[in-house]
């Protein structure tokens, strides 16, 4: 009986134990530093960039070009029309930015820039930016990652290729009255997608 | 000895006069309502009617810069970004500008609207100098060759730019609207949409108040109201005649706010308009004539504004009743003689001799379309399409008729370009001249804005048939 006893005892402070040491090491888990700033770069740039081209290719080629129901228009609003698939990206990050505010742990930034913008204010303005576009320009299918130092804060950057997936990327962009090239073909990189993580150092 | 004996006594009497003065300063910070003594300067024409109310902008106890951030945001937010803010704060959270932000904080409002200061103060209480515009755009010559050698004080001149939406004016708009004529014969303003939209009110009590007239022996005011509170049978008989009564709104809708058991009211209160007419509430309550009522000051006095009024309405006050009479619903009325009956100014008096008012008489007197007449509130409060959810929308009666005049050009779509073109529009608007005759005439000023938008146009043209290739 006294054994018995015991033995309950002893097995229900292993359980108790156990269970509270699973649960502290589940908790440690998701405070541990596993993802460093590039996979989480990439993992972001991954989900940025199957959206967008979901949105091209579901939502306006399919609509624009094909059901041909509806236009879309850079002015989408006066010409009610849907919006383009670069505006739906930049939509997206300044909804971001107005959100990250207030979680300074995920206060990442991202956005679409070119060596050949139809905006200038989308140019390239670091030199992490004006490098790192002409590399993923130049170096097919690679990205550009590095770290800056910007407003006395260090971030890591990475530089991702934005090609040209569909015939409306190119021809909008060959046409656009602000475009400073007007011979873009199908799978060249058009500009690229910057992403900034802040760093401690 | 004499002589420090005085001197002690003198003591006494700063002593006393000090303590005297902290006391009635403490009396006045802790007790009174008005704080006005304690203001370091002259508000600004947009927030002077709220000196009253120090709190409505710098919070509880004057909290600091972000609680000011916050209030600027609560009432001005949506008026800076609709429909679009050409500089949304993300654009300077985005690290990439931190060298721009270190030169001008775009983050904060008041970095170029500072209160207080009416030495430095321009129209729309701007105060940074006219050429904010080069810190960021120095070098828009090279992606606008037409903007070459133009100084930057004059970007924000009339029909061009400004800084939060450029609500008309950006340039492919200009190239869409840059052959327009002057005047279109057939110009009409959207007509109102509130009773389509009282299908899309969930809240509406429709099982109480039906969608249909109130039939003379269905209205519910109750028979033992006295004389200076209840309507005779005249009265009654010219209700049912109101748009409300042939929407079902019955007595009891407004004067107990739809509840039975509630107790009568006598004089319904702007927030029982506002059940149902909440978004034209909404916006009464952020432009100057319901600023005060919004604030839950005592409603706006002629006596207080600082634009001329007429001498023999010095002490009428604005609610809703003021301009819409509680039981004849004339928006006629409303539309030219309500605000004739206050404002004293070369423009509104002006307005009579006006096309727009020979436009007004003939639409009123039914010789012309409806739509088709012109008053005071078809550019002071157009009627515009605003959302009520994420899926509706309807044509709202703007009430914020400060809205469209920070800058002016504001009003060119809501307004203007319903019977006019882009070009006339932007030039009229210029003219300060032409505005004070309240358009009696044709513009005397020319604003290039279409003329460059044009020229841009016809070099990319002539462009788009040479070679492909890199522009530059």
């Amino acid at each position: 009986m006294k054994q018995n006893l015991f033995t309950s005892i002893v097995v229900f402070g292993t359980t108790v134990v156990l269970g509270a040491a699973s649960t502290l090491a589940v908790g440690d888990v998701a405070n541990e530093k596993l993802i460093t700033p590039r996979a989480m770069a990439d993992a972001l740039h991954l989900v940025m960039d199957s959206d967008r081209t979901i949105y091209t290719r579901k939502i306006v080629n399919r609509l624009v070009k094909k059901d041909k129901v509806i236009k879309a228009s850079e002015h989408f609003q006066d010409d009610k029309a849907l919006a383009l698939p670069a505006q739906m990206f930049r939509f997206g990050s300044e909804l971001v930015a107005k959100r990250a505010d207030a979680l300074p742990d995920v206060n990442f930034s991202y956005s679409l820039q070119s060596l050949w913008p139809v905006n200038r204010q989308n140019a390239p303005k670091t030199e992490a930016e004006k490098t790192g576009l002409k590399y993923v320009a130049e170096n097919v299918g690679k990205n550009y990652y590095t770290t800056e130092k910007l407003g006395g804060k260090s971030y890591f950057t990475a530089v991702y290729p934005d090609i040209a997936v569909a015939p409306v990327c190119v021809s909008c962009h060959n046409d656009h009255k602000d475009s400073p090239r007007r011979d873009f073909k199908i799978g060249q990189v058009m500009g690229g997608v910057v992403i900034r993580i802040p760093v401690d150092q | 000895m004499a002589a420090e004996r005085s001197n002690g006594r003198y003591w006494w009497l700063w002593g006393l006069i000090t303590l005297a003065i902290v006391a009635a300063l403490a009396w006045v910070l802790l007790r009174d309502e008005d704080k006005t003594l304690f203001m370091p300067g002259p508000l600004s024409d947009g927030h002077h009617q709220l000196a009253e109310r120090c709190d409505i902008c710098h919070g509880e106890a004057m909290a600091g810069e972000e609680v000011i951030q916050e209030n600027c945001v609560e009432c001005h937010g949506e008026d800076r970004v609709k429909p679009f803010d050409s500089h949304p704060r993300s654009k300077f959270r985005d690290p990439r500008n931190a060298d721009r932000l270190e030169k001008i904080d775009a983050l904060r409002c008041v970095t170029c609207h500072t209160e207080h200061k009416s030495e430095i103060t321009r129209k729309d209480g701007v105060t940074q100098p006219r050429d904010l515009c080069s810190h960021c755009h120095a070098d828009i010559a090279e992606d606008r060759p037409s903007h070459q050698g133009m100084a930057f004080d004059t970007c924000a001149s009339a029909g061009c730019h400004n800084f939060h939406n450029n609500r008309a004016l950006y340039t492919d708009f200009l190239v869409k609207h840059m052959d327009d004529t002057d005047t279109r014969r057939d110009g009409r303003v959207p007509p109102r949409g509130f009773h389509e939209a009282l299908e899309e009110i969930l809240t509406y009590p429709r099982d109480r108040y039906p969608l249909q007239p109130v039939a003379a022996a269905a209205v519910d005011m109750p028979a033992d109201l006295d004389r200076s509170e209840g309507m005779n049978a005249d009265g009654i008989r010219h209700w049912l005649q109101t748009a409300h009564a042939r929407a079902g709104v019955n007595c009891s809708a407004c004067h107990q706010g739809g509840d039975a058991q509630a107790p009568w009211r006598p004089r319904p209160d702007p927030k029982s308009c506002g059940s149902c007419h909440d978004q034209e509430l909404d916006r009464f309550g952020k432009g100057k004539h319901g600023m005060r009522l919004a604030a839950g000051l005592p409603p706006m006095t002629t006596d207080r504004a600082r634009l001329p009024m007429r001498s023999d309405a010095a002490h009428e006050s604005l609610d809703c009743n003021s301009c819409h009479k509680a039981h004849d619903d004339d928006v006629v009325k409303a539309a030219v003689e309500a605000c004739e009956g206050c404002h004293d100014d070369r423009h509104t008096r002006a307005y009579r001799n006006s096309s727009h008012f020979r436009l007004w008489q003939a639409e009123v007197l039914g010789s012309a379309p409806p739509g088709s007449g012109v008053s005071c509130a078809t550019c002071h409060m157009p009627r515009v399409e605003r959302d009520i959810s994420d899926w509706s929308s309807r044509i709202v009666v703007d009430h914020n008729q400060s809205a469209n005049l920070s800058p002016n050009t504001k009003m060119i779509r809501g307004a203007c370009l319903h019977c006019h073109g882009l070009g006339f529009s932007i030039d009229a608007l210029a003219d300060r001249t032409l505005v004070e005759r309240n358009f009696d005439g044709r513009p005397g000023i020319h604003v290039q804005s279409i003329d460059l938008a044009r020229k841009d146009q016809e070099n990319y043209l002539k462009e788009l048939k040479g070679s492909p290739g890199e522009k530059r």
